[in-house]
């Protein structure tokens, strides 16, 4: 136990400093956006004396290393500034989203986790069977196209011609949680058939690996069922790549979705990363980011650690 | 003949007596997605309370005929003919449903590698008790109890807690008999041992099979009994039978066989261990070849391997390393190919020192050291042609090109007894065992090497295809007046091959000097321990040791 805390403060300062570093590169990135705010808001027309004072008072006639450091000092000390567009505060901002994409995430994650692994077993189960090739086609073919087709296809089916669900997921903070659900169900089904294949085919792969084992023979052997055999004697064994591969999807279901928000108009944080960049709403776009890492460095953490608790080997040293 | 499952069967009224009955059985494999035959009509008979050895070298179908007592096969495999009677049940028709209910309950197996065969998910007792709890035998409180009772009849340490424990928190040695106490949870009629000691170090292996021998007698439990190793079957079993290529070649109780064997194989095996070298390469003279001074090694910072060893080679001479697996043996080889560097002590090349990491060696000292390993699989280069292999140290070392490099080439393998035009052009994977092994011998020579570190090289071998290694390993001694560094646990290969002996034991040596004196009373307390483990022909052998081990305690 005491090994696993060192190993979770270990990685945890370690995920600070990535975090330093990420910020400097979203910080460097930014700053080779051509234009600024003062142009993209005054406008092709505007004279250069209004230009330069609408930097002075934006603050951004500074060089850019005092820019950085106050980003990064006000970011230590929990403050990440005002979106330059609107002058909120950008807590206040991405509060709301945040919890949008969030809940997106979350939706889409709890169908199409269970559903892989569900899924991935069956197809190790049977394999080579009609059934195995059925599910690899499916899931195959869905993880081929991009992400906006499915979604118009959904759209065109399920939204235009059956009018199941709504076409835009139009969410805001007092819906109720069914309703909110209901209007989520389609961007998340588009999420879902875009990660389903690559958990699915892990957790198959991973399972095949392991019925060669001569411990799951010496389980077929002691005459178990074959349902026991995989789900008590596979699966557990198998669990580290599954969680490591689970983690990655989650990981894009958090921060890769902009597109998908984009087309069924989600007030998430991808949508807000786009119109800010179009804006040049450095601040916004810069905070943006590096919640992004935040969330990629915490659930890689977080598949270390089920590395380990899923591991007799390393929970419990001879 | 009784056992506490009789009168269950459907057999009465029949021979009651016989348990398991093969009649013609042929078994197919499946290779390049075709079916071949394997096992080619074998007949077996076991009573109750019986035990069959199997033994033959691998591809003799031992393990399959084992596997098909139990109505199963292995991936690729396919039962394709013949009759599997079991205690009056017919295997052959029976549904896979019912196989699955006399598996582990009537019949259970003993898998050779206990290490990989215990799921390292779960804890033994869970692992034990899952047979009996599954097939409804008896609740698990029940079947908890008794493991503990199984426990300490295998003289597991601590029999109360030792199930708490996950596979890897227990030796080799203890997973074994755990692995045969779990064959034991429902008491079944019948037990396949497969090869349950092979993974094991001799003096493990003489407790081990001591356990088996025990229990199977007390539960006049029959058993199948698959090995390679006649010494070890001698032991166990009381009818023998030989196979080859799926084929039966001899018959008979343990005694008549061994006695007086009819077959030109079974001589052939009974024969196997009478290799011996009759020359001694250059007395002590000069300074030695390679001297090892007071070396002291270890992983990481943690565990220290070796301590403070010091071992000389001389020209010409053979020395073997001997002790079980965890003694440093291979870590000597890895200190002295400076692959781990020594934290003390020196390797010394003909008086001069070597540099302790391999980095700081130069070509020259590279050379005149080479080494073979224990798994000529793994050891070559499976995308590499013979030619390859052989030829990048000839480039590497000598700068050989093209025709000059190829009649050498042609030169090694001659050496080693393969036909040059028929092999050169070869890939490992078209080879045997006992070829890629050649292959690797002829690597390590094509560097003009003064010394070979052989690590095992014939520990996965078949005893014939090693015994012609050793042979072979001699007359290149002979020849080209190389010396080996002979890292084996094999006591017999010692005997055959050794001029010298180094006994090993936890990092140290206890012993070491001619092979007379270290072979020859009195010996190191472990010495005698290690000698007097290693199983003979003789029936009685196994009693009689243990019989004086215990005499010798009280």
């Amino acid at each position: 136990m005491a090994q696993l805390l060192t190993m979770v403060v270990q990685r945890l300062a370690l995920g600070l400093l990535t975090l330093f570093v990420v910020s400097l590169i979203i910080f460097l990135g930014v700053e080779l956006l051509p234009g600024d705010l003062a142009e993209a808001i005054l406008g092709q027309a505007a004279t250069p004396d209004t230009v330069a004072a609408f930097r002075k008072e934006l603050k951004l006639d500074l060089p850019p290393h005092e820019r950085y450091f106050d980003w990064l000092f006000g970011i230590l000390q929990g403050d990440l500034g005002r979106s330059l567009a609107n002058k909120r505060e950008i807590s206040e901002l991405m509060g709301a989203r945040l919890g949008n994409t969030l809940f997106l995430a979350a939706l889409a994650a709890v169908i199409a986790v269970p559903l892989a692994v569900f899924l991935g077993i069956l197809a190790a189960l049977y394999r080579n069977s009609i059934f195995d090739r059925a599910i690899n086609i499916v899931t195959l073919t869905s993880i081929s196209f991009p992400e906006f087709f499915i979604a118009y296809i959904l759209i065109l089916f399920l939204a235009v011609n059956a009018g199941w669900f709504p076409s835009i997921a139009n969410v805001s903070g007092e819906l109720p949680f069914w309703e909110r659900v209901y209007r989520c169900i389609l961007p998340a089904l588009t999420l879902t058939l875009v990660c389903v294949a690559h958990m699915m085919r892990m957790t198959r792969a991973a399972i095949i690996n392991l019925l060669a084992s001569p411990y799951i023979e010496m389980a077929n052997l002691k005459g178990l069922k074959r349902a026991r055999i995989i789900m008590r004697h596979a699966l557990p064994n198998a669990l580290a790549p599954i969680i490591n591969v689970v983690v990655i999807n989650l990981a894009y279901l958090v921060v890769g979705v902009v597109i998908v928000e984009v087309v069924f108009v989600y007030p998430g944080m991808g949508q807000l990363l786009v119109d800010s960049v179009s804006k040049r709403d450095i601040p916004v776009v810069q905070s943006s980011s590096l919640f992004f890492a935040v969330a990629y460095i915490l659930l890689n953490l977080f598949a270390d650690l089920m590395a380990i608790v899923t591991n007799p080997r390393l929970l419990h040293p001879r | 003949m009784t056992t506490d499952s009789s009168g269950n069967g459907p057999g009465n009224g029949k021979d009651n007596d016989i348990l398991l009955t093969m009649r013609g059985l042929r078994i197919e494999g499946q290779a390049d997605e075709e079916w071949q035959e394997i096992v080619h009509g074998i007949d077996l008979d076991l009573r109750r309370g019986e035990v069959l050895g199997l033994i033959g070298e691998s591809g003799a179908g031992k393990s399959t005929i084992g596997l098909a007592a139990m109505g199963y096969a292995r991936p690729g495999c396919r039962i394709s003919g013949g009759e599997i009677l079991f205690n009056g049940i017919d295997l052959m028709a029976a549904s896979e449903e019912e196989k699955r209910q006399l598996r582990g309950v009537r019949i259970s197996y003993v898998a050779q590698s206990a290490a990989a065969s215990f799921n390292p998910a779960h804890k033994l007792i869970d692992q034990f008790s899952e047979t009996p709890v599954q097939h409804g035998v008896k609740p698990r409180s029940e079947a908890e109890s008794d493991a503990k009772v199984l426990f300490r009849k295998l003289q597991l340490p601590y029999p109360d807690t030792i199930g708490n424990r996950y596979p890897h928190q227990v030796s080799g040695g203890q997973l074994q008999r755990a692995m045969t106490a779990m064959a034991m949870a429902c008491h079944p009629d019948l037990i396949v041992f497969d090869e349950p000691t092979t993974a094991l170090d001799v003096t493990t292996q003489i407790e081990v099979l001591a356990a088996i021998k025990d229990v199977v007698r007390e539960f006049n439990t029959a058993a199948i009994y698959i090995t390679h190793d006649l010494a070890v079957v001698a032991q166990m079993a009381d009818r023998i039978m030989v196979l080859r290529w799926g084929d039966l070649i001899e018959e008979g109780t343990a005694r008549d066989l061994l006695a007086n064997p009819q077959d030109p194989y079974t001589r052939d095996l009974l024969a196997v261990r009478t290799f011996a070298k009759d020359h001694n390469g250059d007395e002590k003279a000069k300074t030695p070849l390679l001297a090892v001074e007071g070396v002291t090694a270890s992983y990481g910072n943690s565990v220290r391997v070796l301590h403070d060893v010091s071992v000389s080679i001389h020209h010409s001479r053979t020395v073997a390393v001997v002790g079980e697996s965890g003694s440093g043996k291979s870590t000597l080889a890895r200190a002295i190919t400076g692959l781990l560097p020594p934290e003390a002590g020196r390797v010394l090349y003909e008086g001069e020192p070597l540099p302790n990491a391999l980095e700081g060696r130069d070509k020259e000292q590279l050379r005149r050291i080479q080494m073979i390993y224990q798994m000529p699989d793994t050891a070559l280069n499976p995308r590499q042609r013979i030619r390859e292999i052989i030829g990048r140290p000839l480039s590497f070392y000598f700068g050989l090109t093209g025709a000059e490099k190829e009649n050498r080439i042609k030169e090694l393998l001659t050496k080693i007894e393969l036909d040059p035009d028929d092999f050169i052009d070869r890939f490992p994977g078209e080879l045997s065992g006992g070829q890629k092994q050649r292959i690797c011998i002829a690597r390590a020579l094509a560097a003009e090497p003064d010394l070979i570190i052989c690590d095992e090289v014939t520990s996965a071998l078949d005893q014939l295809v090693a015994e012609e290694i050793l042979k072979l390993l001699q007359s290149l001694q002979d020849d080209v007046g190389v010396s080996y560094l002979f890292i084996t646990h094999d006591l017999a290969t010692v005997r055959a091959i050794a001029d010298e002996i180094i006994v090993m034991l936890q990092g140290k040596v206890v012993e070491q000097g001619p092979k007379d004196e270290v072979l020859h009373p009195p010996h190191h307390e472990y010495t005698e321990l290690l000698l007097s483990s290693v199983p003979e022909m003789d029936p009685d052998w196994l009693d009689g040791v243990l019989e004086k081990r215990r005499a010798a305690n009280q």
